[in-house]
């Protein structure tokens, strides 16, 4: 394939596979939500946990996003060194974000801050939104696509701890920004935390964090320990689906980690509403694909 | 149990004896109307371009297609969140006698007293099910100050059975989801203590 042919067929896939994470939900979040549901034994959230499961099954007859609000788009990107369409990378997943937006359709979601107009095409100043991971030794390439609403995006918040505070004080930080703002932001809700020195990479691990499987653990045992404590300590507040009380309050705690300053404890909070459209795609150097998160997918 | 429906127009005694918690479905008309519009009829003084007296209002930036007859289909509309509309829901419901506000998670006070005095109720259309109301949606009739694109466009939608809306804000001064968060926050300190004997990893 020459490069433009190549060029065309990746924006393509990544247009299609774009598209169709609007519309389905991945496996391990559909699984959790059909366990949650035979759980719950309030009247009023067992009512809401089947309105969900109605609207995922119309999303998927009638080939609609399932959610209105599909997000600013981002790509979490882990490429290989020698993935050959490295440099084209960017400017193919821009391309394959317009054209989701016309195909899906998708909501118009980019608004050009200080200008303060819609582009209309879900593109923009640094719309999609990239996020780079360079591995050596590959030629493939593994992306992650993402579409956060603004419902589940607000309750976001970061903040930089004294030593003093601890682990102790991550815990107070995660208990107050889920019991007080993430009620509003469609629960259950995927808890993702961010461990590190400063508010931006805290901020970036715990968006990174949401990017993992439900249920998937830390690879530290301590950190593994704090997701089950906190993940088992907020189903405990009851928040239940819509915030209107059950029982959970939310679908897992996923921590990302880094080695940290010692004078600080950088902690941030991501969440991602139940319906939490992210999608895991292969991507080979000869351009054939595998998608990883959707059991069956058919793009 | 048989389905309570409210339909537009809604008057006064419609809403009498709803109170937070109840879940109610809507057939009539509804319109969207989120952030911009709000700011437009409060902050700027614009008259709203549709008579909302006994009608509803939907805080909803749906996805809409345009079809080949100059129509409009709905493919996607779910509630976005109610919350950032509070700085003007009181004098909106004052100034345009809307009686059903259809939203996502739960209001404060401002929009508590507008609802009491007013007498008008807040709704939770359950988050993320925005197909399925799309579903309950019969046609969009108009679209108006659709300059503002897509999300903040007023669309005029004639629905049958919008539902399920779980009352959040009664007319007697009842609020569902702030009563909620007072029983997650009373529940929250011996939960975090138990948590800190476990995680001082710091030694």
């Amino acid at each position: 394939m020459d490069k433009p042919s190549a060029v065309q067929s990746l924006t393509d896939t990544m247009a299609r596979f774009t598209a169709y994470i609007g519309k389905h939900l991945p496996t391990d979040v559909e699984k959790k939500l059909a366990e949650l549901r035979t759980l719950e034994t309030k009247p009023l959230a067992k009512a809401i946990y089947l309105s969900m499961a109605q609207n995922q099954d119309a999303a998927a007859r009638l080939d609609r996003p399932s959610c209105q609000d599909t997000g600013v788009i981002q790509y979490f990107i882990t490429a290989g060194a020698r993935f050959p369409l490295l440099g084209e990378l960017a400017d193919v997943l821009a391309e394959a974000t317009a054209e989701a937006t016309r195909r899906a359709p998708l909501r118009h979601n980019a608004v050009e801050t200080f200008v303060e107009k819609n582009t209309g095409t879900n593109t923009g100043t640094r719309a999609p939104w990239l996020d780079w991971e360079i591995v050596p030794d590959d030629d493939g390439v593994t992306i992650d696509a993402y579409m956060a609403g603004g419902g589940c995006t607000l309750p976001g918040r970061a903040t930089v701890l004294m030593p003093g505070q601890g682990y102790e004080g991550v815990t107070d930080f995660v208990f107050d920004v889920i019991s007080t703002r993430g009620v509003n932001a469609c629960p259950p809700l995927l808890v993702g935390v961010g461990v590190s020195t400063a508010v931006e990479t805290a901020a970036r691990l715990s968006k990174k964090a949401l990017m993992r499987p439900v249920g998937s653990h830390h690879a530290d045992p301590s950190a593994a320990k704090m997701e089950t404590l906190l993940e088992d300590g907020l189903n405990e507040l009851g928040i239940g689906p819509q915030g209107l009380t059950g029982s959970a309050s939310v679908m897992g705690v996923n921590i990302e980690s880094s080695a940290r300053h010692p004078s600080t404890i950088g902690v941030a909070v991501s969440t991602g509403c139940w319906a939490h459209r992210r999608g895991r795609i292969r991507v080979n150097a000869d351009l054939s694909y595998e998608i990883l998160s959707h059991e069956g997918a058919q793009l | 149990m048989s389905r309570r429906v409210l339909t537009t127009p809604i008057r006064d005694e419609d809403l009498e004896d709803l109170r937070a918690g109840d879940v109610v479905y809507l057939t009539g008309h509804i319109v969207t109307c989120r952030d911009v519009a709000h700011r437009r009829l409060i902050e700027l003084g614009r008259e709203l371009p549709v008579d909302l007296a006994g009608g509803a209002i939907f805080h909803a930036g749906p996805i809409v297609r345009r079809l080949a007859d100059g129509g409009h289909e709905m493919v996607s509309i779910g509630p976005t969140t109610s919350m950032r509309m509070e700085k003007f829901e009181r004098e909106f419901i004052e100034r345009t006698g809307v009686k059903l506000i259809v939203g996502k998670g739960g209001m404060g006070p401002l929009t508590e007293e507008g609802c009491r005095t007013h007498k008008a109720v807040h709704a939770i259309f359950p988050g993320g099910c925005a197909v399925l109301a799309a579903t309950q949606v019969e046609a969009i009739e108009r679209a108006e100050w659709t300059d503002l694109g897509m999300p903040e466009t007023l669309w005029v939608c004639r629905v049958r059975e919008l539902g399920p809306l779980i009352v959040s804000i009664d007319t007697h001064g009842n609020n569902l989801i702030e009563r909620n968060k007072l029983e997650f926050n009373a529940k929250k300190s011996a939960i975090v203590e138990r948590i800190h004997a476990q995680v001082g990893f710091i030694r």
